[in-house]
């Protein structure tokens, strides 16, 4: 019915209508099959006895336990911390203009990308087999200093070397992409006003790369507290080489598993708390409001 | 007398010439602006003014230093790091994507260089920079997010931030090309109020406007050159070259 702006009838004054929110059925439907599914593993973990609750209370903070659990976060630290030095190193040199520097970061990553952790942390276990010692001197030249490489290699060291060195393969990737992701526009505007590359890239670029490395890292770092069960290989006695000794012993697998699972979760949960506090900090400046809601239907 | 001279200035990207020997010398306190079609090579003269770009023949001399380069013999070596940012210390840079520092409010912005490069004290730049805003009537915006501000606003911060520096030369890249119609005249009018302060500056714009009225010479670029210099009177009003008239009767349209 077409109608011109001079022919039109007046049209009911608004002040009497409301709106009314979209309805949304289909979240009826999904908030249920949620419950359901959320009830039935709810009276699986409480009705089957094999989980044996009351022995995973008691082993939940037994002295043996605890010491693997404070390994395995002994382990995490130190290997995560080197492990992001050697990150940004890498990836620093794979943006280089240095041709040979990009070229060494690049069979770096292109290696550790190849060979599974696993195998990476035997291979170092057993450099003994392969080298058996380490010396310092002048390549190809005179020894200064030599020591027997099972007197170096611990099952500790071990484990930290190869758990750094793969977060460092597969972090220098995440910080690349980070710094990447910052505007050419931001690091010209600091190269106008007299800032040197350092500077540029402490004040200017690394702050608004973190941004969007956070949740990345997050993830290859939350992935650390579980890499750090693959050294049960090597035998040191984290977390998991604790319980699988203790089952070893008792047969009491699934609970012991349980008690694994439930501090690893406990790591977890504190390692996404640390992560949403850091993401408030960083993001600071950028999308107000919840992050990530323009995305939402 | 000349202060900023630039003699033979090449430079070309790939096969591309884009600049083919550019001469021109600017004056103490002179406001010069550089008009002319797109890809005439405006934009990359100006950036080899700072050495934002290197260049491939030619020199730039501020008050005869040589920048970006030093000359042995009959080669010039390229400066290193922080040579040439030592020598940026005297150029002040507006681009036409403001470029302001997203993870900074305004205040810190303004106060991010004059600390870190000049290692001046953090209270005298803070009041230097509260000055400088209220200049560019953002006083109140100091706590504000770039993200917060319309793009005209982030201008004038763009432009108080390169100012904090206390540049001898202010470089203008199309500083209002990136602006809805109705915000464009209050970034001219702080560039404006620089001028009448005997700031030098050199002015990439295509506000014929903005350069009758306030610059001491004109410079029309095409082809890598400049084909026609002269006082804005003589340039825009009895554009002599074919290209200066058909350019100036293009936007003369519009304003």
């Amino acid at each position: 019915m077409p109608t011109s702006t001079s022919t039109r009838a007046p049209v009911e004054a608004p002040a009497s209508v409301r709106f009314a929110r979209r309805r949304q059925p289909a979240r009826w439907l999904t908030a249920g099959a949620a419950l359901v599914l959320a009830a039935m593993f709810a009276h699986f973990l409480i009705t089957n006895p094999r989980w044996d609750w009351r022995l995973v209370g008691g082993y939940l903070f037994s002295a043996d336990i605890l010491r693997g659990l404070l390994n395995t976060v002994l382990l995490t630290l130190i290997s995560s911390a080197a492990g992001l030095v050697a990150g940004v190193v890498v990836a620093l040199m794979r943006l280089s203009d240095d041709p040979v520097l990009r070229w060494v970061a690049t069979a770096y990553i292109w290696f550790i990308r190849a060979i599974p952790a696993l195998v990476l942390l035997l291979l170092i276990f057993f450099l003994g087999a392969l080298l058996p010692k380490l010396s310092l001197g002048v390549p190809f030249g005179p020894e200064f200093l030599s020591v027997p490489t099972n007197r170096l290699i611990s099952q500790f060291s071990a484990a930290v070397v190869g758990l750094a060195l793969v977060l460092g393969a597969y972090s220098a990737e995440i910080f690349r992409a980070g710094i990447l992701s910052v505007p050419a526009g931001q690091l010209e505007a600091a190269t106008a006003l007299a800032m040197t590359r350092r500077q540029r890239l402490r004040r200017v670029v690394l702050p608004q790369a973190i941004r969007v490395i956070i949740p990345p890292l997050s993830n290859e770092l939350v992935t650390m507290f579980k890499n750090t069960s693959l050294v049960s290989v090597v035998g040191y006695t984290e977390l998991l080489t604790t319980v699988q000794l203790i089952y070893g012993r008792t047969y009491q697998t699934i609970p012991l598993l349980l008690v694994a699972c439930l501090w690893y979760l406990v790591l977890t949960s504190l390692a996404m708390i640390g992560q949403r506090c850091l993401e408030r900090r960083f993001g600071r400046g950028f999308a107000a409001g919840r992050p990530g809601k323009e995305y939402s239907r | 007398m000349t202060f900023l001279r630039l003699s033979g200035v090449r430079k070309s990207f790939g096969p591309l010439e884009v600049l083919r020997g550019v001469d021109l010398d600017v004056g103490r306190g002179e406001v010069v602006c550089l008009i002319g079609p797109s890809g005439s090579g405006k934009s990359t003269l100006l950036r080899c003014v700072n050495h934002l770009e290197t260049v491939d023949g030619g020199e730039i001399r501020l008050e005869d230093e040589l920048i970006g380069y030093t000359r042995k013999g009959d080669t010039y070596y390229p400066l290193g790091d922080r040579a040439a940012a030592r020598q940026r210390r005297r150029f002040g840079m507006v681009f036409q994507g403001f470029h302001l520092f997203q993870h900074l409010t305004v205040l810190e912005n303004v106060v991010e260089a004059p600390t870190r490069v000049l290692r001046r004290s953090r209270g005298e730049c803070t009041e230097q920079a509260h000055e400088l805003l209220a200049s560019v009537g953002l006083a109140e915006k100091h706590a504000a997010y770039p993200r917060e501000l319309s793009g005209g606003q982030q201008q004038r911060v763009a432009i108080a931030r390169a100012l904090a520096m206390e540049p001898d030369v202010m470089l203008f890249d199309e500083p209002t090309s990136a602006l809805d119609p109705e915000l464009v005249g209050e970034v001219l009018g702080v560039m404006r109020r620089l001028a009448q302060r005997t700031m030098t500056m050199i002015v990439v714009t295509h506000e014929i406007g903005f350069a009758r009225q306030v610059s001491d010479r004109v410079a029309v670029m095409d082809g890598g050159t400049i084909v026609e210099l002269g006082t804005p009177s003589e340039v825009l009003g009895a554009p002599k070259h074919r290209t200066t008239q058909v350019f100036v009767r293009s936007l003369g349209e519009r304003t």
